[in-house]
């Protein structure tokens, strides 16, 4: 196999797989903003929920994160045009992976929020503050900072999750990539590509959550 | 005959800084000496030395005779095998500060484990004498816990008997009561001062000034990497020869 | 709508969903087993003074945890028989999910390697023992304990990627769910059970390894 040759094809086919990158980025965006708007009220749930919004949580955060991503994306496929909702492949796959964010989401917060320590809400409370002001002006801003590095991880974990959405037949990059190959026979070059791509894009996701990391730390001594 | 510990002339630096400058010293079967010092005078550094945790770069260490940690050939200084190394260094046993024990093995197991991988004894013999020197530090009925399920004090005495288990010509100790609650001192004391008794010879390098005093035959004071002074207790610790000595006597609470 | 449920074919065909649970649980522990092999050989040579070798296990690291699991799956099944490795579909994944699990047991076991007191090594050096014999007997298996939580739930997260095997047609619990989804039309019946047995199973496996943990903790 030499060089020229497969950046020849590459040239070629780079319509199918910039449009498969434009998939891949549209499919895991929505699904992060999605599933982290649901996700943080399932973790606000999960913490200061009433009992049994609290237990309902806990079954469907439990439930989900029990569940590979896979079959999420498979009984999403399957089972919402059976009960009538007529959804694309592209809805049905960004619908699994929303869920799929939120769950993980949910567990952030409630950790963050969790590892508050206890003085802080009381403190606030004998200064006067309501439960919504502590919220805001308190738990919040310190949580956040152990939520926002996270939640570039669950970002990076959702575009490497997108990949399955492949096989509901989604063409994203790596069902674009699989249909070039089908086309050129040359597996190796283009599996080696695609894997390439991913790297890029989570690599940089994942210096992002260092730098945020960093950026937001509580100044230490 | 030879000395059973000789040190001529050792030196040993940490990058630019020069911690021991030429430490001279001998002991004999059944010496008990103690190195006392300010922290920093390199009296760890010379016991670390003498067992080849820390490398050395000028002079020579000898056990029996027999050169630790580096040979010479055609006048050259090379570092011995690591295998021989290790072989050297179970001519001594060590005790820590920090205690050390394996925190995944029993007491006993602590012990054995040096018994059956270093000394190839099979496991009944091991346990067998695992269990005598368990009996003489008085923890034979702690045999089978952990070292997080006993005291300070109980963990630095199977350490005790773990190291001399191996049945070592010389004991080192690392200011082995530094570590310990005071109240929990004394049990490891006793437990040296009976070894004492008994004839073994022990290197111990300690802040206990009245410990010292009562159980070694002599005592080295050390001083920026040097020997400050050393000779019988009761002479050096009543009429110290030398200022530093003095100051550093004043400074050490004798209690 | 006008959907009632009826579990009839899926119960009838629930022994190839147990067979298939079987064999992810085996693709499961076969990959954890090698990967800690792969893992704990990476951790060593990342806390190694080798730099060449330290930046080929970080470089190995990185690129495997930024890398979609399916496409090393597809990647080893599909192009590697292109260079001459062909491995049959189970070995093909058990090999990609091992050294896909060596990567993220490297970074655990690199932290724990390093929060082993330095003073255990100086106690074994003091008794004689070789550098080997410290790693084994000692650094290794007290390492070990402090990661069992690491490792359970690194097991549990590998037990569910063996859904993907369904992908190269691995006959696991996914794979047969597929089929039985495909065959029947009973779908809400088919993935509702489905993941019934993945749930199942990780909250049975998280209890056990909980216990095994209690167990293989040490006392204090």
């Amino acid at each position: 196999m030499d060089l020229a040759q497969f950046f020849d094809i590459l040239w070629s086919v780079r319509w199918p797989i910039l449009s498969g990158i434009g998939v891949t980025a549209l499919v895991s965006a929505l699904a992060i903003i999605a599933g982290s708007f649901v996700g943080v009220f399932v973790g606000l749930a999960l913490t200061y929920g009433v009992l049994p919004l609290r237990w309902l949580a806990r079954v469907y955060t439990d439930f989900i994160r029990g569940t590979p991503v896979l079959v999420l994306v498979l009984a999403s496929f399957y089972i919402l045009g059976t009960i009538g909702l007529q959804l694309s492949a592209f809805q049905a796959g960004v619908l699994a992976l929303a869920v799929f964010c939120s769950s993980h989401v949910g567990e952030i917060v409630r950790g963050a929020l969790q590892a508050i320590p206890r003085g802080q809400t009381e403190a606030a409370k004998a200064i006067g503050l309501t439960f919504s002001q502590t919220f805001s002006y308190v738990l919040m801003p310190q949580a956040g900072r152990q939520i926002a590095p996270a939640w570039v991880n669950t970002a990076a974990e959702i575009v490497k999750a997108s990949t399955l959405l492949s096989i509901i037949g989604v063409a994203e990059l790596l069902l674009a990539t699989q249909e070039v190959i089908a086309r050129t026979f040359m597996s190796l070059p283009f599996y080696f590509h695609a894997g390439f791509l991913y790297f890029c894009i989570n690599f940089s996701i994942e210096r992002l959550g260092k730098y945020v990391e960093k950026k937001l730390a509580i100044p230490q001594s | 005959m030879p000395h059973l510990l000789e040190i001529r002339d050792l030196h040993k630096s940490f990058g630019q800084t020069e911690v021991l400058k030429g430490v001279d010293c001998a002991m004999e079967q059944g010496d008990v000496v103690c190195v006392i010092g300010s922290s920093g005078s390199g009296k760890t550094t010379m016991l670390r030395c003498i067992n080849m945790l820390e490398d050395f770069e000028g002079g020579t260490i000898a056990i029996d005779g027999q050169q630790i940690g580096y040979e010479t050939q055609r006048s050259q200084r090379k570092r011995r095998r690591e295998r021989e190394i290790a072989r050297q260094r179970a001519l001594t046993g060590m005790v820590f500060q920090q205690f050390n024990l394996f925190p995944h093995m029993t007491a006993l197991a602590n012990i054995t484990l040096g018994l059956i991988k270093v000394k190839k004894m099979r496991r009944e013999e091991a346990n067998a004498t695992a269990e005598r020197w368990l009996d003489r530090v008085g923890l034979l009925e702690r045999k089978g816990r952990f070292p997080g399920q006993l005291s300070g004090g109980q963990q630095q005495r199977v350490a005790i008997a773990r190291a001399i288990a191996m049945n070592p010509k010389l004991m080192l100790f690392d200011e082995v009561t530094s570590a310990l609650d005071p109240e929990l001192v004394n049990e490891v004391l006793q437990v040296i001062k009976d070894l004492a008794r008994d004839g073994m010879t022990m290197l111990l390098v300690t802040h206990e000034m009245r410990f010292a005093y009562e159980v070694s035959k002599r005592v080295i004071f050390m001083n920026e990497g040097r020997i400050g002074e050393e000779g019988d207790p009761k002479q050096m610790f009543l009429k110290p020869k030398t200022e530093r000595l003095a100051e550093f006597l004043k400074s050490s609470s004798f209690h | 709508m006008g959907y009632t449920l009826n579990f009839a074919a899926v119960w009838r065909d629930i022994d190839l969903l147990f067979m298939g649970l079987g064999l992810s649980l085996v693709l499961a522990a076969a990959s954890i087993a090698i990967g800690c092999l792969i893992g704990l050989a990476t951790a060593f040579v990342l806390i190694s003074k080798q730099r060449a070798g330290r930046s080929l296990a970080a470089g190995y690291v990185t690129a495997i945890r930024n890398t979609p699991i399916l496409v090393l799956i597809l990647f080893t099944y599909f192009a590697l028989p292109q260079l001459g490795l062909r491995l049959g579909k189970i070995e093909s994944f058990v090999f990609t999910l091992s050294i896909y699990a060596g990567a993220y047991l490297a970074e655990v076991f690199r932290g724990a390697l390093l929060s082993v007191p330095k003073g255990l090594r100086e106690a074994g050096l003091a008794i004689g023992l070789s550098e080997w014999q410290i790693k084994s007997s000692i650094i290794i298996p007290v390492m070990l304990r402090n990661v069992l939580p690491s490792l359970s739930s690194t097991f549990i997260s590998l037990f569910k990627d063996t859904s993907l095997a369904a992908a190269i047609a691995v006959p696991e619990l996914t794979f047969y769910a597929r089929k039985i989804n495909n065959e029947s039309f009973r779908v809400i019946e088919t993935w509702l059970i489905a993941s019934l047995f993945y749930v199942v199973t990780c909250t049975i496996l998280a209890m056990l390894l909980r216990v095994v943990e209690k167990r293989m903790a040490i006392p204090r």
